[in-house]
């Protein structure tokens, strides 16, 4: 899933300081269920700015609304019959669906009351971890299943570096080593022999420096 | 020969080469590096030249081997795949040989985190062993990684280096044989202060034929006292030192100590010298360059022949 963190509420109220009415937006896929930005939290963060507000004299409306979701218009359009009520929208999505709904309405201002992190799991409850960082070619097969680029701190393709040390990144003594958890599971496989092919220069035209990217399913489309 | 490196012409004479390097300064003042220079001549047969080491910002290393070069030395130019794409590294590659550089050192570098910059976005673009490559294709195959003809050849004699007490310890051989297999000449290795474990390596290394293959030269790094072999074991990852050398440093005065570590690095050259395959040692005295001369000298690795 997308896994996003909520803004300070100190930045939030900064970026909302010159308006009264605000249309408070969730969204009920990943950034629901990494805590960050559903039905739950969008209430919070209302309640917390409306007190704010209140303490300094500045009172403040808030429409909250949570969408299924804010990467499609069908969804977001659903807020058409109100949105000319408010003066902005603090979008509680991730990146994808800020810049959508902001896409949908570009005469209303919209800002990012979320800053969203990585793509990652669930690790247990209240702990999320980065797993992909969606460069568009995966390697996963040659690395026993764990990515080097997202979870190497140097995208190492033919690591560890000299810095790798009791299983831990030379980076955080809280992160694990990519490569060890590779080497670990091809042995386990019996596959120790994939570690010693060297993985050529990448491709990164498939990543995001390639420019943004678009998928299309030509069966799919309407015409 | 495939270059005209120093280092390379001493090797395959089969004298036991000696390097060491010098960090340069942080700022644009020559005079420094001149200065570390001085304490290295006539005591190293090449002498390597950091590249922002621990991701401080400081002069460039190609600049500082420039200066060196001026000075009558055969520099190592190290060059880190953390600040620099493909396009900019090749580039790099080809102004460094047309300056007259013989030798680079391919590594991935520090994390930018233990830095001055730790906000700076790092390149990665690609990684060390894929460098090694790089240089090698330039060279022997004169082609660009993007397919084209090199006009002019960069001829480097190409280096890496291999820590073989980062974890997981069974892969540090297989993964110096990658390094091989990509194209590298020669290999420095990180500190040793666990001896028994750099022989162990060294024993792996020897199983896969590496050592006839590429040319090792065995790394250690003289301790000015117990602190600072107590800090290298805490804070800084892949570095062994073994509680018998704390012990040994601790043991004697702390005005003494500097002595001491002089006297344990002379004995860990000599024990190393005795290690079939080792074919040279590269002596990091890091901001205690005026140390060496005497080191090598203790270890009767002086004087150097002529260059």
């Amino acid at each position: 899933m997308i896994v996003g963190n909520r803004k300070s509420m100190e930045e939030i109220l900064e970026m909302v300081k010159p308006y009264k009415k605000v249309l408070l937006l969730g969204c009920r896929e990943c950034i629901t269920v990494c805590a960050a930005g559903g039905e739950r939290e969008v209430g919070v963060l209302a309640s917390e700015l409306k007190l704010s507000r209140a303490k300094d004299g500045q009172e403040i409306e808030i429409k909250e609304f949570t969408l299924e979701r804010q990467c499609d218009f069908e969804y977001i359009d659903q807020i058409k019959p109100f949105v000319d009520e408010y003066e902005v929208i603090v979008s509680m999505a991730c990146g994808a669906g800020i810049q959508y709904t902001a896409e949908r309405f570009p005469k209303k201002p919209v800002f990012p009351a979320i800053n969203t992190t990585f793509l990652g799991v669930t690790l247990e409850q209240g702990l999320w971890a980065e797993r992909c960082q969606g460069c568009g070619e995966c390697i996963l097969h040659l690395t026993g299943g764990v990515c080097p680029v997202a979870r190497c701190a140097k995208s190492l393709f033919n690591g560890p570096c000299g810095g790798s040390s009791g299983g831990k990144c030379e980076v955080s003594k809280e992160t694990d080593c990519a490569w060890q958890m590779i080497i670990d599971k091809l042995k386990g496989l019996g596959q120790l022999e994939k570690y010693e092919e060297i993985i050529g220069v990448k491709d990164w035209s498939t990543s995001r420096d390639g420019g943004p990217r678009k998928r299309v399913r030509e069966d799919l489309r309407l015409q | 020969m495939k270059t005209k490196s120093n280092i390379e012409r001493l090797l395959e004479k089969g004298v036991f080469v000696v390097t060491s390097e010098c960090g340069p300064p942080r700022g644009a003042d020559p005079e420094s590096i001149r200065k570390k220079g001085s304490l290295l001549k006539g005591v190293v047969d090449a002498v390597n030249v950091t590249d922002n080491q621990t991701s401080i910002v400081r002069m460039s290393s190609l600049s500082s081997c420039l200066i060196l070069k001026e000075m009558g030395f055969d520099p190592i130019w190290q060059l880190v795949c953390r600040d620099r794409n493909r396009i900019a590294i090749q580039s790099d590659i080809l102004g460094a040989a047309a300056l007259g550089i013989n030798n680079i050192l391919c590594l991935s570098g520090d994390h930018q985190i233990f830095g001055d910059n730790p906000k700076a976005k790092n390149v990665y673009d690609i990684d060390s062993i894929q460098l090694i490559n790089t240089v090698k294709t330039l060279r022997d195959d004169g082609k660009f990684l993007g397919g084209d003809e090199v006009k002019g050849k960069p001829e480097l004699f190409i280096g890496c280096a291999e820590n073989p007490f980062g974890d997981p310890f069974e892969i540090r051989a297989m993964r110096l044989g990658k390094k091989v297999k990509a194209g590298c000449d020669f290999v420095q290795t990180q500190g040793i202060y666990n001896l028994e474990k750099f022989a162990k390596w060294m024993e792996m290394v020897r199983d896969r034929g590496l050592h006839e293959r590429c040319a090792i030269l065995a790394g250690v790094i003289p301790l000015k006292s117990a602190g600072m072999a107590k800090h290298m074991k805490k804070n800084v990852p892949g570095m062994d030192v073994p509680d018998a050398l704390i012990d040994r440093l601790s043991g004697v005065p702390k005005e003494k100590q500097a002595e001491e570590g002089i006297k344990i690095c002379v004995e860990m050259i000599q024990q190393i010298k005795e290690i079939k395959g080792v074919r040279g040692v590269h002596i990091m005295a890091i901001e205690w360059e005026q140390k060496v001369a005497e080191i090598a000298k203790a270890a009767g690795l002086s004087p150097r022949p002529q260059a």
